[in-house]
């Protein structure tokens, strides 16, 4: 990513902001059941067993993934520490932790406008009958593969791969002026 | 004033709002509600184009999106020029400047419409007759020479502006309970029941204004309102109810899945646009349920002449009487074949057009419509016909005549400044088609009709073969009600609408005129007439698919509207049979057309595709960096200096790599993290070598195969620790890899323990290569020896450099000494900047992605997708000896034993030393003889072909039959210039023992 993206400047409206978020961990986990309650325990975060959903903690977090693959969260300065956590926690059963920190970027959307913004590029009914808060997959924006994570009504969270912010930065501000 | 032929009041205009506009540079003034086709109406302007083959003079035949005659082009400025537009569509703002189309110099006054004269030379299928002219040169014809220039010039209507598109154009993923297409009676209805049920109700209309008829019926009562006050109360509720409206709106496309595509215009109906504001809005809907209310067209009569200037659907008259106050004649002439015509008869002669004759084709009509006008004093002539029409610009008079027998000679000529025709209406099943429901053809009423939806679907009212507004009003409230799962509708209670069911006719109406010199239009738009239908049944055309192409019926922007059930009854006609014998043409999206900018959105100039950068392409430019595109990547191509093209760029940066050290950014390169405690076993199964013994902190170069056994993939893999890989792939091959990997472990191997994670993006790489490489990483590593003895050619350390985490690898693609410095993607630009100091001190480069190529070809260092085709095998490589055939299994390992892998003859990768300075093209023929002839077998081609600034000379690598055999062989490249004589090499030009490798 460029300076570009980092210096994308809060939503225009007031109806819709966007915003990066501040580095963080990532970690990729994969692993069994048994394997991702033995995380869950090290990472002190539930690895939900609900395909599509998001457990969360003060500063933790899990999103299920896939039937085996989690992407845990957690604050910029854990990674060392939660690597070596789960690696202890997880000795003796067969799992893969990798860190991902830097391979995303992570941008957040709010306001009452902002399933409508993330409706221009994104398929998926964002109803929140149908994509509840809590509720995490991944999908697409435009021509970007993006996780989406809805941390609030009007709260979500997008995580996308690095090289692709400044894509969905420049997207979103275009798409921001279609909304009306 | 708004027009001369204004009504001092009704209608849904604002008389008060006055709005100036200009059409062919004439002022004229409208007012607020008008289209461009009323206002222009409402100043007596019924020429407003010519038409498309023959150049006749055009008026307005409807009044909504069926319209075929009146295009216009609108202009705000040159690059905001669209032409095609319907003018009965095009709404009125202060300042609108349209134009005609199709007519020079003028619309009054057009040389094209010699044309007309010329017809008898431009009937059905004429433009494919010119394909089969004589020949008057060897080779030519006169299609060539004469026909295809003069036709090009001639064709199309319209002309696009040739500026880019200034306009933003958005769009809106949607979903919903129920979609309701069509704002008329049967659509507001439907929406109202499936909105009070609490179904999520999207409901949109081609209009400025929802309420479709409703908006031209002022007579009419519904439960107790007057029909335009129960739009606006039902509007009022829906939106209450959080139903969301979309007027002006049109639903063009219907697919899979309750898939609805809807195209909203936003600003066109603005006098001011707002800077930045979106044009049109896309909207891909998922609908649960679709109530399709898209109404019914009214059909024209197929007469002679029946195109003038002032010749009208008798439905569009009382649009434009009832809804917008504009008297479209002063005396009028109706011949219809059904009762609805009355009423615009009735409600014409109310507000003072003298009503000249009602001439109804059926030989006993009867209907509430007929009882009213003959009541009114009305003069209606039963069993009559009209057999043609007098007047050039606009209509003078109508021939009328009785309709008996074959064809009627003796006529009357009627005056009349106002031609109204209705012969019956069309139902709009195009969307319910689309969806892929069968049509039936409802013998009685000789129409076709929606059959059984083919999806969650319901057609309701006019566009379902119902007829009056308590029928459409009560299906659509039954429809939206079960649309949204909660039992029936409600009925209602309508007065005032009196129009008559039935009636219609199909096809031409009989005449005893001289065919050869009078046109019945069947298909306005594209000038067909029903003679033209007829010569292609007698030239032998059968299918309509087929008549349809050779006559252009229906293939003009209207899609034949207003013209495909008339063309259909009169091929039926001429060879026999009835029409569900003769078949439908199809019903193809969009409905209307929708502009490109609609359709791509976003994805214009930065945004048509993602550009991916690395994290140090801002370092990389400030350096001066010439990037090119790989993918969507940018890569550093070459780092000019002053005064340096890319040849002098990349000969310094290979000498100075060579000599000194370079450093490039590599970040590109895929990588792949394969954990668990099969990961090596799973590495066994995919890569060719074999890597249970492959010792954790070594490398190893892999090669992995398709099924097929060819070379598919290749990347140096680390191993971190015994249940940890660190695998790169190439720059392209990324994704493809991860697929194919992931498609083995899931489907082939699911036992093995072990995952995959893509690190591409979390790890930058940057490589330094080259003789110093080792003093310039050193003083910036901690915690990893970096001699050689320790840290040996192809193996891997983790430690930290500049003081964070690396993967360092010691690999090289140069041939030289080399690091590939991982470092997490935040802190390369830091690190890039540390090592570039460092290199830059001693001497050495920065080097792109073209010097990266040439020494790797030096060394004879392939490239998957450029020394492989996708059927070359790791023994054509010459890396027969990465194969591990001793493993149990991999992918690709039995195919590598098929005859025609290991026959004899193969092209083999050799190099090419070239006397010369001449740099071989990549991709020529490789011949064994300077000169062959024509058809002679190519040996070989060329692959890569690059000037060695270290060799001083051309080399290339190339594919050859059996190459290595040939080594020391002269082979010839032919190229234009003269066959380029060859030397057949090995391929590694530089340092063949390797020695430099492990300095």
């Amino acid at each position: 990513m460029t300076m570009a993206a980092r210096a994308l400047p809060p939503g225009a409206g007031a109806l819709v902001s966007v915003a990066l978020v501040p580095p963080a961990t990532r970690l990729s986990f994969r692993g069994g059941p048994d394997a991702a309650e033995a995380c869950a325990a090290a990472f002190g975060c539930d690895l939900p067993r609900r395909a599509c959903r998001a457990a969360a903690t003060e500063a933790r977090a899990a999103l299920w993934l896939g039937p085996d693959e989690w992407l845990l969260l957690a604050p910029e300065a854990e990674t060392a520490a939660l690597v070596a956590a789960i690696g202890a926690g997880l000795a003796a059963v067969p799992h893969a932790l990798v860190d991902v920190s830097h391979r995303q970027v992570g941008f957040a959307i709010a306001g009452t406008q902002a399933a409508t913004l993330l409706n221009t590029g994104c398929p998926l009914d964002l109803d929140p009958a149908a994509f509840p808060v809590g509720m995490c997959t991944r999908t697409v924006l435009a021509k970007c593969d993006v996780a989406l994570w809805r941390r609030g009504v009007d709260l979500f969270r997008l995580e996308v791969n690095r090289s692709f912010a400044d894509y969905v930065a420049g997207y979103l501000r275009v798409a921001e002026r279609g909304l009306g | 004033m708004t027009g001369e032929h204004r009504l001092a009041r009704g209608g849904r205009v604002d008389r008060a709002r006055p709005l100036r506009f200009t059409f062919d540079g004439h002022a004229y003034e409208g007012c607020q509600g008008d289209t461009l086709a009323s206002a222009l109406l409402a100043n007596g302007v019924h020429l407003v184009g010519r038409s498309f083959k023959y150049h006749r003079p055009r008026g307005f035949l409807a009044a909504g999106a069926e319209e075929p005659n009146a295009l216009c082009t609108v202009a705000r400025d040159r690059a905001r020029t669209e032409p095609n537009l319907r003018m009965t569509q095009v709404e009125l703002y202060e300042g609108l400047v349209a134009s005609s189309q199709n007519s020079w110099p003028a619309r009054g006054f057009d040389l094209g419409a010699v044309n007309d004269l010329l017809s008898p030379l431009l009937g059905a299928g004429f433009y494919y007759k010119t394909f089969m002219g004589p020949r008057f040169v060897k080779g030519t014809t006169l299609w060539a020479k004469l026909f295809e220039p003069v036709i090009r010039r001639a064709a199309g209507l319209g002309v696009p502006p040739k500026e880019a598109d200034p306009d933003h154009y958005a769009n809106r993923f949607a979903h919903c309970d129920v979609l309701v297409v069509g704002g008329g009676a049967a659509g507001l209805a439907a929406a109202l029941a499936a909105a009070r049920a609490g179904a999520r109700t999207i409901l949109c209309d081609e209009g400025a204004e929802m309420g479709g008829a409703l908006l031209c019926e002022p007579d009419a009562t519904v439960d107790g309102m007057p029909a335009a006050a129960w739009v606006a109360a039902t509007l009022a509720e829906l939106a209450r109810r959080g139903a969301t409206l979309l007027p002006r709106t049109q639903g063009f496309g219907y697919y899979n899945h309750n898939f609805v595509a809807l195209a909203q215009r936003l600003t066109d109906h603005l006098p001011h646009v707002p800077a930045g504001a979106p044009r049109e809005r896309l909207w891909q809907v998922r609908a649960k349920r679709v109530v399709l209310a898209t109404g019914a067209a009214e059909r024209p009569l197929v007469f002679p002449d029946n195109d003038r200037p002032g010749v009208m659907l008798a439905d569009a008259a009382r649009a434009y009487l009832q809804r917008y106050g504009v008297k479209p004649g002063t005396q009028a002439l109706v011949v219809t074949a059904h009762d609805a015509a009355y009423r615009t008869a009735l409600a014409l002669a109310r507000a003072g057009v003298k009503i000249a004759r009602i001439v109804d084709t059926r030989p006993r009509p009867a209907g509430p419509g007929l009882e009213a006008a003959r009541a009114a004093g009305l003069p209606v002539t039963v069993g009559g016909t009209v057999v043609g029409t007098t007047g050039s610009l606009r209509v003078s008079g109508a021939m009328v005549a009785q309709a008996s027998g074959t064809g009627a000679t003796d006529f009357e000529t009627v005056p009349c400044d106002l031609l109204l025709m209705s012969g019956g209406f069309t139902p709009a099943v195009h969307l319910f088609s689309q969806s892929r429901g069968k049509l039936r053809f409802d013998a009685e009423t000789q129409r076709y009709l929606p059959g059984d939806p083919a999806q969650a679907q319901a057609s309701v009212g006019a566009c379902a073969g119902s007829w009056g507004l308590a029928a459409a009003l009560d299906e659509g409230s039954a429809a939206g009600a079960a649309a949204a799962g909660s039992g029936a509708g409600r009925s209602h209670a309508v007065t005032g609408d009196h129009a008559g069911e039935g009636g219609g006719i199909l096809g031409a109406l009989p005449h005893g005129r001289d065919p050869a010199r009078v046109k019945a239009f069947v298909d306005f738009q594209n000038d067909v007439t029903a003679k033209d239908i007829k010569l292609a049944v007698r030239e032998g055309f059968r299918s309509i698919e087929h008549v349809k192409r050779y006559t252009t019926t229906g293939m003009a922007t209207d899609q034949g509207k207003t013209s495909n059930m008339n063309s259909l009854a009169i091929a039926a006609g001429a060879l026999g049979r009835t029409l569900p014998e003769v078949g439908l043409t199809t019903f193809r999206q969009p409905y209307t057309p929708v502009t490109f900018g609609t359709f791509a959105g976003a994805a214009r100039d930065d945004l048509f595709d993602p550009v991916r950068r690395t994290p140090i392409h801002d370092l990389a430019a400030a350096q001066g960096a010439r990037f090119e595109d790989v993918g969507q990547w940018k890569r550093a191509w070459y780092f000019p200096e002053a005064g340096e093209d890319l040849h002098a760029a990349v000969a310094r940066e290979v000498r100075a790599t060579r000599a000194v050290a370079g450093i490039f950014d590599a970040s590109t390169l895929g990588k792949i993290e394969v954990v668990g405690p099969d990961a090596a076993e799973f590495l066994n199964r995919l890569y060719t070598n074999a890597w249970t013994k492959l010792a954790p902190g070594r490398c190893r170069y892999g090669l992995m195969l398709d099924e097929p056994g060819f070379v598919m993939d290749d990347g140096v893999v680390g191993r971190l620790g015994p249940d940890r890989f660190h695998v790169t792939t190439t720059t392209g091959g990324a994704p493809r890899v991860l697929n194919h990997m992931e498609d083995y472990l899931q489907t082939e191997f699911p036992e093995l323990k072990v995952w995959l994670t893509s690190v591409t993006e979390q790890w930058a790489v940057i490589a330094v290569q080259g003789p110093r490489a080792r003093d310039i990483v050193a003083p910036l590593v901690e915690g990893i020896d970096l001699s050689a003895q320790a840290f040996p050619h192809m193996a891997i350390r983790e430690g930290r450099i500049c003081g964070v985490p690396t993967r360092l690898f010691r690999v090289s693609f140069t041939g030289e000494l080399g690091f590939e410095v991982n470092v997490p993607a935040d802190y390369a630009a830091a690190v890039w900047q540390a090592l570039w100091e460092r290199t830059a001190a001693l001497g050495g480069t920065a080097y792109g992605t073209e010097a990266m190529h040439v020494m790797r070809a030096e060394k004879g260092y392939v490239i998957v997708g450029q020394e492989t085709d996708g059927t070359t095998t790791p023994d054509d490589l010459g890396l027969g000896g990465m194969v591990a055939m001793s493993k149990p299994d991999f992918v690709g390992k039995r195919s590598l034993a098929r005859p025609d892998l290991v026959a004899p003859g193969r092209k083999q990768l050799v190099g090419l030393a070239i006397e010369g300075r001449t740099v071989l093209e990549e991709g020529a023929q490789i011949t064994p003889t300077a000169d062959p002839p024509v058809g002679t077998h190519a040996i070989g081609h060329v692959t890569s072909a690059y000037w060695s600034p270290t060799a001083g000379t051309p080399i290339a690598l190339a594919l050859v039959e059996n190459g290595r055999a040939r080594t020391g062989e002269t082979v010839f490249v032919p190229m234009p210039g003269g066959a380029i004589a060859a030397r057949v090499v090995g391929p590694v030009f530089h340092d063949p023992e390797g020695k430099r490798l492990n300095g």
